[in-house]
């Protein structure tokens, strides 16, 4: 089954990619902060889907994700802003949150409405992959919607092969052990690790993320990987500049 | 195999699992191939029940309470965990976790704790084992449990306040999470409840299944008999419980009683009950139930007693409790302080407000005991770290 990701790396490289977490600074900021991210050129988009206890990340999405749901933000509100993104959106569209959130949206009707919004891809990092393997890949796939596996440093080769024999879409590397927003391993390091990623010969495509702030560390990752993704520091950014075409043109033009 | 334990799969039914990012699968799954292995090795159990004994002060005694069995009808026995070093039985599980980690090679200990008690217990068992120890606590708790802060300062450990959330429990296990997401080589993460991603909730029930075993012949050598007819225990995340049924939860005569915190009231929406108002969700790895919103936003409980002020609950206790196995009572914070006051005189006992909860079931039950039944309360912790609530609540003239 593919979808607009698998066009997205058949046709481009060194992908910039570009999370922000939904219904933060603004409720209603989810279609200006996509229609400002595709107008600066920016690959394809996370959508993060906020929850009280967001165990993955730092403390910059965590205050995000409790303003926003302090905001009214919820999966239901959510999906109700993005029916219609189709009309203008282009780029390949992901959700990422946590599992109980989603599990009381009902999964299936998460994978139903997420399709038909045209939303390509969900990555949910507490839902182990084997799990979603066995009980939900198969709705998935008939959703066209691609679950995207997050490897780390820690994981044993063994593993990764497992999870890209299985995996569709793109493998999410996560940069270094940590959470979002806060990474302290060297670059020796992380060029070791990417290039023991790079070496295995996946068959899925690998963008990096975690610890992806600017120009250099974006640079870096797509000398070893197929793109980046960047949250935390676009989260940060937001939070300061507002999220006017503008100001993100402006941001992604640092990076770029 | 106990049909009522933990399947290979790491589930209770359809609870439990371990729900983490995949940062964290190589550490959960190094533990879940070892932890077994090394509680069943000899080496292990010499070591671990040494330290109970000379140490920790066990066996806790069984103390049987002539005047509450004369109140309540029935024979009531108390199962003195408050006596073990620390004052809770926390201490068990702490000790036996870092005995683990040191097998495991592992030098940095960190764990979450809320009201404080399980973090003084790791702090105490890393001093004694060597071991680097940072405990997470919530910045509110902090405030609010100071004799506690001071006590894990003073055993060398490092007290980091949670700043995220509503700054109390929930928030010092994401921070203690995060922590072991970010240090998966060095350390070992000392949860302290029956609560986390699978094997934690196996591990910690088997840790503290030395109390039902103490339970066991202590009761035989009172009464005779093999079996009691309850057991009761106070549950927040649910390790006393765990401990105090493990090896009564086969043997279908012996009824298990588990008392939640109600709180306000069951319908106050101010409560900790997690099982009596709780619905199905995940929460710090595991499957269970647990206090949140119809979108799935984990709420803050509410609870006088920190250590049950937890918006989840061990998922051995959701599965036991849905198959019926165990019965789930709940007690408000006014029928917690009764009955702790009523222990007080009547056996020269101050409970931990936790474990006041336990005994709070004893009323309810009244009206079922036969003359002859034998009932055996586990008194969790002692009520030093309390007084302050006593006093305020039960002698505010002495404020």
């Amino acid at each position: 089954m593919k979808n607009r990701i698998d066009e997205m790396f058949e046709k481009k490289q060194n992908l910039l990619s570009i999370y922000f977490t939904a219904g933060f600074p603004k409720l209603e900021d989810t279609m200006p902060v996509l229609r400002g991210l595709e107008k600066s050129g920016v690959d394809f988009v996370e959508i993060g889907m906020p929850f009280s206890d967001p165990l993955a990340d730092g403390p910059v999405i965590q205050l995000a994700s409790i303003d926003a749901l302090n905001n009214g933000m919820c999966i239901k509100k959510l999906m109700e802003q993005i029916k219609e993104m189709r009309k203008e959106i282009t780029m390949p569209v992901i959700l990422m949150g946590y599992i109980n959130p989603v599990m009381h949206y009902g999964i299936e009707k998460f994978a139903q409405d997420a399709e038909s919004a045209g939303v390509d891809g969900v990555i949910l990092p507490d839902l182990p992959f084997d799990e979603y393997v066995e009980k939900y890949k198969e709705m998935f796939d008939s959703h066209k919607l691609h679950f995207i596996p997050l490897i780390a440093p820690q994981s044993p080769d063994e593993r990764i092969r497992h999870i890209d024999s299985l995996a569709e879409g793109f493998i999410y590397t996560v940069a270094s052990a940590g959470i979002t927003g806060n990474i302290k391993t060297s670059v020796d390091y992380r060029t070791a690790y990417f290039e023991r990623i790079r070496n295995l010969k996946l068959r899925n495509k690998a963008v990096i993320g975690f610890g992806i702030k600017d120009n250099a560390s974006y640079k870096h990752a797509c000398e070893h990987a197929d793109g980046a993704i960047i949250g935390t520091a676009f989260v940060n950014y937001v939070k300061e500049n507002g999220t006017s075409e503008e100001a993100i043109k402006k941001f992604v033009g640092s990076i770029r | 195999m106990s049909k009522y334990q933990v399947n290979e799969k790491g589930l209770y039914g359809r609870f439990g699992g371990a729900y983490v990012p995949e940062m964290l699968y190589p550490n959960v799954e190094n533990l879940k191939a070892v932890y077994l292995d090394i509680i069943n090795s000899e080496e292990f159990q010499k070591e671990f029940k040494r330290l109970m004994v000379d140490y920790v002060g066990r066996p806790t005694p069984l103390f049987y309470a002539s005047k509450l069995s004369k109140i309540f009808g029935a024979n009531i026995y108390l199962k003195r965990e408050d006596l073990a070093h620390t004052g809770a039985h926390k201490i068990n599980n702490a000790i036996g976790q870092a005995l683990i980690a040191i097998k495991m090679g592992k030098n940095r200990i960190i764990a979450e704790t809320g009201a404080g008690q399980h973090g003084v217990a790791t702090a105490t068992a890393c001093a004694l084992l060597g071991l680097k120890c940072r405990v997470y606590m919530g910045e509110v708790d902090i405030k609010r449990q100071a004799p506690n802060v001071a006590r894990m300062r003073m055993l060398g450990a490092e007290v980091v306040p949670a700043l995220s959330g509503n700054r109390t429990l929930k928030d010092a296990t994401n921070e203690a999470l995060r922590d072991w997401i970010s240090n998966p080589d060095d350390t070992f993460y000392i949860i302290g409840s029956a609560v986390g991603p699978h094997p934690y909730p196996d591990m910690v029930a088997r840790l503290q299944s030395i109390i039902s075993e103490e339970m066991k012949w202590q009761f035989t050598e009172h009464t005779g008999k093999a079996l009691p007819d309850y057991v009761v225990a106070c549950i927040g995340g649910g390790s006393n419980a765990a401990g105090s049924f493990y090896n009564f939860v086969d043997e279908e005569s012996v009824k298990l009683i588990a008392v939640e915190a109600a709180g306000l009231g069951l319908d106050s929406g101010e409560t900790a009950a997690s099982m009596a108002r709780g619905t199905e969700g995940i929460i710090h790895g595991s499957r269970t139930m647990l206090m949140q919103t119809d979108d799935g936003q984990i709420t803050e409980p509410y609870s006088i007693s920190a250590g049950l002020d937890y918006p989840g609950v061990g998922p051995w206790h959701s599965y036991l409790n849905e198959i019926g196995r165990e019965t789930v009572l709940a007690a408000t914070d006014q029928q917690a302080l009764e009955a702790a006051s009523l222990l007080t005189r009547e056996e020269g006992i101050i409970p931990a407000l936790e474990s006041a909860h336990a005994l709070a079931a004893l009323p309810m039950l009244k009206d079922k005991f036969k003359p002859t039944d034998n009932v055996i309360v586990t008194i969790s912790g002692r009520g030093d770290k309390d007084m302050a609530t006593y006093i305020h609540r039960l002698m505010p003239e002495c404020e």
